[in-house]
């Protein structure tokens, strides 16, 4: 099993505590890109955008790396999967179980408006 | 493109997050598209709650669901492929207040187990959803979501690659 170092996982909660960042990630998921490329996407200053990505960076869930005179971003090796996986797919088992209870819901709904006013139990 | 035909088809889904509030909590947050009254019930009657709490991509079914929703009252959830490999989980109601609110133990771990809470805020015809745990120290909500790690790397074995499914959810078209 994966030794899973708790100044990691706490450095990796902390940086995935802010939806900018969030959305960095699931950005950089997609395609590696430039500061300037993700100041324009999440519609910050370059400074907004380093400070972001100097978090993420720090919890070693992405690296930058410069070429010339850009400053290209990607996803640190595996990190994300690795510490977080598991809040991730906790999301994705109560996404499906809250998906199956709309279904209920919209059915007691469905439900009621048949029955009209009835009185309550 | 296809995705735009999606987005016209499908009526919009509500959005599930999970944060961890600080080192002892987690929070699940959900919106339905329906009064307090109706999904306060489908969490408190065992024939409606059997029909959501184990879905298909779980890997295991429900094989049976006991709830005595009162203070004090215990419930008892088990889950599995038959009685011979089955899992039970259950506690006690700690506070019921119809429509808004329940709070329970998880007592199959012993002392570690959280205490949940589950909010029920009515916003128009929605009701906002807020499930949080509060587990008795750091350490618990650690091992739980190492041991959460493990279970579900069996049970989710399809959605194995995080980055590969954010990708593709929001770039496929």
């Amino acid at each position: 099993m994966v030794q899973y170092s708790r100044a990691h996982l706490d450095a990796s909660f902390a940086a995935l505590s802010d939806a900018t960042r969030r959305g960095v990630l699931e950005q950089l998921g997609r395609s590696d890109a430039s500061i300037t490329d993700l100041a324009e996407k999440f519609h910050m200053t370059l400074t907004g955008i380093k400070k972001h990505v100097g978090v993420l960076e720090q919890s070693g869930l992405v690296t930058t790396e410069k070429l010339g005179r850009v400053r290209t971003c990607k996803l640190g090796p595996r990190r994300l999967e690795e510490e977080t996986a598991w809040l991730e797919r906790y999301r994705q088992l109560w996404d499906a179980r809250f998906d199956e209870l709309d279904k209920v819901v919209e059915e007691l709904k469905r439900k009621e408006k048949v029955d009209g006013r009835k009185k309550r139990e | 493109m296809d995705a735009r035909r999606e987005s016209e088809a499908i009526p919009m889904k509500n959005r599930t997050t999970v944060e961890r509030k600080s080192e002892r909590e987690l929070a699940v947050t959900r919106t339905f598209n329906g009064p307090a009254r109706i999904v306060f019930e489908a969490w408190t009657k065992p024939e409606l709650f059997k029909r959501w709490w184990a879905p298909k991509s779980m890997g295991a079914s429900l094989l049976s669901v006991e709830m005595d929703v009162r203070v004090g009252g215990g419930y008892r959830v088990v889950f599995g492929k038959d009685a011979a490999n089955s899992m039970a989980f259950f506690g006690k109601y700690v506070e019921v207040t119809p429509h808004s609110r329940l709070v329970w133990t998880n007592d199959e771990g012993g002392d570690s187990g959280p205490v949940t809470t589950v909010t029920f805020e009515e916003k128009g015809d929605k009701t906002l959803l807020v499930m949080h745990e509060l587990y008795p120290s750091k350490e618990a909500l650690d091992a739980a979501g190492t041991g959460a790690a493990d279970m579900m790397n069996e049970t989710f074995e399809q959605l194995d690659e995080l980055l590969v499914a954010l990708g593709a959810s929001v770039g496929r078209s």
